[in-house]
């Protein structure tokens, strides 16, 4: 297993004496502010890049990271991979899938479980290969697993676009896909998360634009800032998010802006809105939330893989398996009883460990013989 | 999962492109990047190119997934 040191020190880009400087100025805006600060990242990117850094050791005691629900593999409940699941069972249908979805817990164990019973799940890298798998399939139904958030979504577009041009009706979408806006509003209205800012995800604004999280300081009054996944990038965003709350003058500041634009990529903006609705989807820890999730259009019901049924008992979530609180932000890993005893890298419980974004994953990784996660 | 990793664009025949990372040379969609020059550094997610960024930009992500990957064992897919 890995060292629980710092991998960035070592690197041209750790930049430790960028990273230092920019602690000690933390730490000075930390004591002008008078007063503990919660900011949370929600993109599975920066949990790691934070927990392989030990950036929560370079930071005062009184500023607190915290990771939201910004791994879409996490988020996923249950009932969606029994979904998949009963799909990878029939005959006529192959499953696509990114490789991170392959075990992620079932009610009754997972895809690659499911896949070595005879189930046909195959893992793919784009969306694009499944379209080809359908090509070279035509006898048989290709459903793509389309997980993921908004940097995701426009991949499926595309590969849905390919499909009605090149006439593959084969090819098929079953869409858990999500977006960022509403759990970051359930969570900046939930008292119990009492979150003073946020370091918004930079590969979700490449598509978004930054204005996507405009939000959060005109509804909310929550700092934000848009960060690359260097530490340096995550320190500036830190300092900044101080900056704004001494001030008391929230706005998202993009600091990652040699990537990231005001409206993003509206191409991809607008082939998502082509083939996808708003619709309301569950996540693991928050239930369903309004309009959170992206449906197929009903014209595309063709293509829609949530319109085959198949026989799925009541979802049942890992026993002891407190992810849903993970992902809320109200507990950190080590909280959970089962934490590098019952669940580790080696042999997960849940969806937060399996993934390699998941912030179990990530505290397992670099983090567990830090902050009291030894076991 | 929202990974996406820089390449530079070094050929494309309409919606197809060649992106060259490292001397590893893939064949990526375009679709959703039509405006993308030659020469240019991409940003490329799940077999797309998603966005543009600039070359100094470009190098750093690439040095830090290499310190990243190095880290965690490779266990990354760079999807
Ligand atoms: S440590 Fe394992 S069991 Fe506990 S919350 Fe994380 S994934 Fe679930």
């Amino acid at each position: 297993m890995t060292s629980p040191e710092a991998p960035y020190g070592r690197g041209a880009f750790g930049n430790p004496r960028a990273v230092a400087g920019l602690a000690a100025r933390i730490d000075e805006a930390a004591r002008s502010l008078g007063r503990p600060a919660t900011f949370m990242e929600v993109c599975g990117t920066h949990t790691n890049a934070i927990a392989a850094a030990g950036l929560r050791r370079l930071l005062p005691r009184s500023i607190r990271l915290i990771a939201g629900p910004g791994c879409p593999v996490c988020v996923t409940p249950v009932g969606y991979v029994d979904r998949a699941e009963a799909l990878a069972r029939r005959p006529g249908i192959i499953v696509c899938t990114f490789g991170d979805m392959l075990r992620v817990p079932s009610s009754t164990g997972s895809l690659e479980r499911v896949r070595a019973e005879g189930g046909d799940v195959r893992v793919v890298y784009s969306p694009r290969d499944a379209v080809d798998m359908a090509r070279q399939n035509p006898s048989r139904r290709v459903v793509f697993l389309g997980v993921g958030f908004e940097t995701t979504v426009p991949t499926v577009a595309a590969a849905l676009d390919e499909a009605e041009a090149t006439a593959v009706s084969n090819f098929l979408i079953l869409s858990g896909h999500k977006v960022m806006p509403p759990p970051l509003r359930a969570l900046a209205s939930d008292p119990e998360v009492a979150v003073d800012g946020l370091l918004c995800p930079g590969h979700v604004s490449v598509i978004t634009g930054w204005r996507a999280f405009a939000f959060l300081p005109e509804d909310y009054g929550l700092a934000a800032v848009v960060v690359g996944f260097t530490p340096t990038d995550v320190m500036r965003g830190v300092l900044d998010l101080v900056r704004q709350m001494a001030e008391g003058r929230p706005e998202v500041v993009n600091l990652y802006s040699r990537v990231v634009t005001a409206d993003g990529n509206t191409r991809a903006k607008a082939l998502v809105e082509r083939y996808f609705t708003p619709e309301d989807q569950i996540w693991r820890g928050f239930g369903a939330i309004p309009a959170s999730g992206l449906g197929l259009r009903p014209e595309f019901a063709h293509r829609d893989a949530s319109l085959i049924e198949v026989d799925v008992c009541d979802p049942v979530e890992p026993e002891g398996c407190r992810c849903g609180e993970v992902l809320k932000g109200s507990i950190n890993p080590p909280e959970c009883p089962l934490f590098g005893r019952e669940c580790t890298h080696e042999s997960p419980v849940g969806a937060c460990m399996v993934s390699s974004e998941g912030t179990c994953a990530a505290w397992y990784r670099h983090e567990r013989f830090s902050q009291g996660g030894a076991p | 999962m929202c990974l996406a990793v820089p390449m530079r664009l070094i050929k494309r025949d309409g919606d197809a492109g060649i992106l060259d990372l490292d001397g590893v040379q893939r064949e990526v969609s375009l679709a959703l990047l039509p405006d993308a020059q030659v020469g240019e550094y991409l940003l490329v997610h799940a077999g797309y190119a998603i966005g543009t960024l600039d070359e100094e930009e470009a190098k750093i992500t690439l040095q830090l997934l290499k310190e990243v990957a190095d880290h965690s064992e490779a266990r990354h897919d760079f999807s």
